[in-house]
């Protein structure tokens, strides 16, 4: 039988979304404030309007809801989920206003397309977008690959019991420290620093490729941002295509790795734990399937003879690569030309580069190599079990951080994830190919969608129809919570209609 | 004598007779080739960004004339400079002799619509020299029209919006402490 949720669990719901939206709207202070310093009196404007409704929309929520009690793990999910959505709303407002979408509509699956860190863009006429504009779409990548959530936990939240069940609600199951609090300010410290290094790097390659001071270190924070959090957007409509630089390319890569690997490992690393990096069944994933992905992607970009030598082939095929396997995004090519140029094998080589993803309790999105360790494991696993005598007790083990028995019920969850993975990447390709697209362009888009990437081989753009607007919003959304929040919503929403 | 004179003259005249007709002929097979080979190396009408991305095949090494706004930086590398031109649909980058920049005063931004120019110079679809990038070489450059600082208005319905919501919001937390007490 399934019971009708209370109304006491809807103000729980409400009184802790009030609170995430709360904190989120103030982070518009910095748009704003970064507006009137560079005198951009329009923008300010849009974010003022913005901030005004975000804290009315979650002053009313505290204030109606308001409860003294923690969230349930059903509740913590269900606040995850619908503050992606309400983030999804309200940070589409300033877009908007802006006047560079089309519609509310393409400010919304730009909105999502930050948070989730996809990097697919609607935006019209970016080259003429504000700083102030400009930045928050760069903050909200920097935001949500934190995790909205761990935001308000870290900073506007001073502690209850109901954290790890928001904290997992976000799609990282891992504790680095002690507790959640405290994860969410280690994740915080790291960002910041390899932020501040992350900027200087860029900020002078700018200035040695010839940009201005400003724009090279407004360049620089915002890239970082994008990079680091495997997000995929930058300040102009070229991408990193606008640099025309090696440099730059090598930076950006050297971040998105950074931001691909578990800060998990990061904390480990900083602590002298080097041998870990080595030892870690998900860099050893990580390593083997960008070894194994490249292969796929250089054969076919061989054949096709598009490059004129091997170090072109190279510089062109591993960027994109690494940026669709870390789950960022960022292209030196334009998106005609994965069509064009590059034709199918390549592009098989990047949907599975894609699919796969980065570390689990870092930025990225997709299957994740934790899981594909798991289950290449699971598979020796069965093997052995067929191979060896009936009577022969097989073990496995598997070492992150420290060395574990892999057991039935790790691999049954990796298996399940993964299997919602490749649902999500079928789904939304049909869905694409009902639009008129082929199989594999829908697929390569839905991928890009899903494993929040960002690549785009043409499909996304502001003339896209609304249906399949609507689906990658919903893909990058599930996605990037990784569906068990999305999934309680879900059941939620089915107990109120037919709950008793 | 004058016999002698006489054909020498007739000989000079037919001499060049035939050397008018050469050189007719030379021109001929020269306007033929023309007309028919310069198509596959040049292409005299302005070709959008969309056109050049979508058959990089059909243009690659061809002289292309290309037009649109400049924007963002224009980064200087040596003697060398890059630009970024955005014809309305994409930007595409142009490797340019950075003493043929002098020119742009301004370039495409939130405050300035940058210089609108025609370029002419020779697409790469995978240039060699810059990674594997697709550019354009630029021989010339011409400024079709001078850019512009942008002049920011503030909208009035935005600004009474945003007083509107001041209200409530002020409203709102007069309340939260009416309660309170």
């Amino acid at each position: 039988m399934i019971l009708r949720p209370h109304l006491e669990d809807i103000k729980n719901i409400g009184y802790y979304l009030g609170k995430v939206i709360i904190g989120l709207s103030l982070a518009m202070f910095l748009p704003v404030i970064l507006g009137l310093a560079l005198k951009e009196k329009g923008p300010s404007l849009d974010f003022l309007i913005s901030l005004q409704i975000s804290v009315i929309f979650g002053l009313l929520l505290t204030k109606l809801c308001f409860t003294e009690k923690d969230l349930n793990w059903m509740q913590g999910m269900i606040v995850v989920s619908l503050a992606w959505l309400a983030a999804m709303f309200l940070g589409a407002i300033p877009l908007y206003l802006s006047g560079h979408w089309k519609s509310y509509l393409d400010a919304c699956f730009d909105a999502m397309s930050g948070f989730s860190t996809t990097g697919l863009v609607l935006a019209q006429d970016l080259d003429h977008l504000s700083f102030a504009h400009n930045f928050w779409r760069h903050l909200i990548m920097f935001m949500g690959g934190q995790g909205i959530v761990i935001i308000a936990l870290s900073f506007f939240v001073k502690g209850f019991s109901g954290a790890f069940t928001m904290y997992v609600g976000e799609a990282r199951d891992e504790k680095i420290m002690p507790n959640v609090i405290s994860t969410a300010r280690f994740i915080w410290l790291v960002s910041i620093v390899y932020l501040i290094l992350g900027t200087l790097a860029l900020g002078a390659v700018g200035i040695l490729n010839g940009m201005r001071p400003l724009n090279a270190f407004f360049h620089g924070i915002c890239v970082f941002m994008a990079a680091f959090d495997t997000g995929g957007f930058t300040p102009q409509s070229q991408n990193i295509l606008y640099y025309h630089s090696l440099a730059y390319e090598a930076v950006t890569a050297v971040i998105m790795i950074l931001g691909a690997i578990n800060f998990k490992l990061h904390y480990h690393i900083w602590m002298g734990n080097r041998r870990e990096i080595i030892r870690n069944i998900e860099t050893a994933a990580l390593f083997i399937t960008i070894m194994i992905t490249f292969f796929i992607t250089a054969v076919g970009l061989q054949q096709l003879g598009i490059y004129p030598g091997a170090m072109l082939l190279f510089r062109k095929g591993f960027y994109q690569l690494i940026s669709g396997h870390t789950g960022t995004g960022y292209q030196t090519l334009y998106p005609a030309q994965f069509v064009t140029d590059w034709g199918n094998l390549p592009m098989v080589g990047v949907i599975l580069a894609m699919a796969l993803g980065g570390a689990v309790c870092s930025t990225t999105g997709a299957i994740k190599m934790l899981r594909v360790g798991i289950i290449f494991k699971a598979l020796i696993q069965d093997i052995k079990r067929i191979i060896l005598p009936e009577r022969a007790m097989v073990v496995q083990k598997f070492h992150h951080i420290k060395t574990l028995f892999l057991e039935d019920k790790v691999a049954r969850s990796a298996l399940l994830i993964t299997l919602a993975y490749l649902v999500l990447y079928g789904l939304g390709a049909i869905v694409g190919m009902l639009f008129g697209n082929s199989f594999l362009y829908s697929l390569f888009e839905s991928t890009s969608a899903a494993a929040n990437v960002g690549l785009s081989c043409g499909i996304t753009n502001a003339a896209m129809p609304a249906a399949l607007k609507v689906t990658y919003i919903i893909q990058m959304w599930a996605g990037r919570l990784e569906f068990m929040s999305v999934f309680t919503l879900l059941g939620f929403l089915v107990a109120a209609i037919k709950g008793k | 004598m004058r016999y002698k004179s006489q054909v020498t003259s007739h000989k000079s005249q037919v001499q060049f007779k035939s050397k008018k007709l050469k050189i007719f002929c030379f021109y001929i097979v020269l306007f033929t080739f023309a007309f028919l080979l310069l198509p596959y190396f040049c292409y005299a009408q302005t070709i959008s960004s969309s056109e050049l991305i979508n058959n990089t095949r059909q243009y690659d090494g061809k002289i292309v004339v290309y037009e649109g706004e400049v924007i963002g930086d224009v980064m200087a590398r040596g003697r060398q400079a890059w630009l970024n031109v955005h014809d309305g649909n994409n930007a595409i980058g142009i490797w340019i002799d950075k003493d043929l920049t002098a020119d742009i005063l301004y370039t495409g931004s939130y405050k300035s619509r940058g210089d609108w120019v025609e370029i002419s110079g020779i697409f790469q679809r995978a240039c060699a020299q810059h990674g594997g990038d697709l550019d354009i070489h630029a021989q010339t450059i011409r400024k079709i029209s001078p850019g512009r600082i942008v002049q920011e208005k503030l909208n009035p319905g935005k600004l009474r919006l945003a007083l509107i919501l001041l209200g409530i919001l002020c409203l709102i937390l007069i309340l939260t402490l009416l309660r309170r007490k």
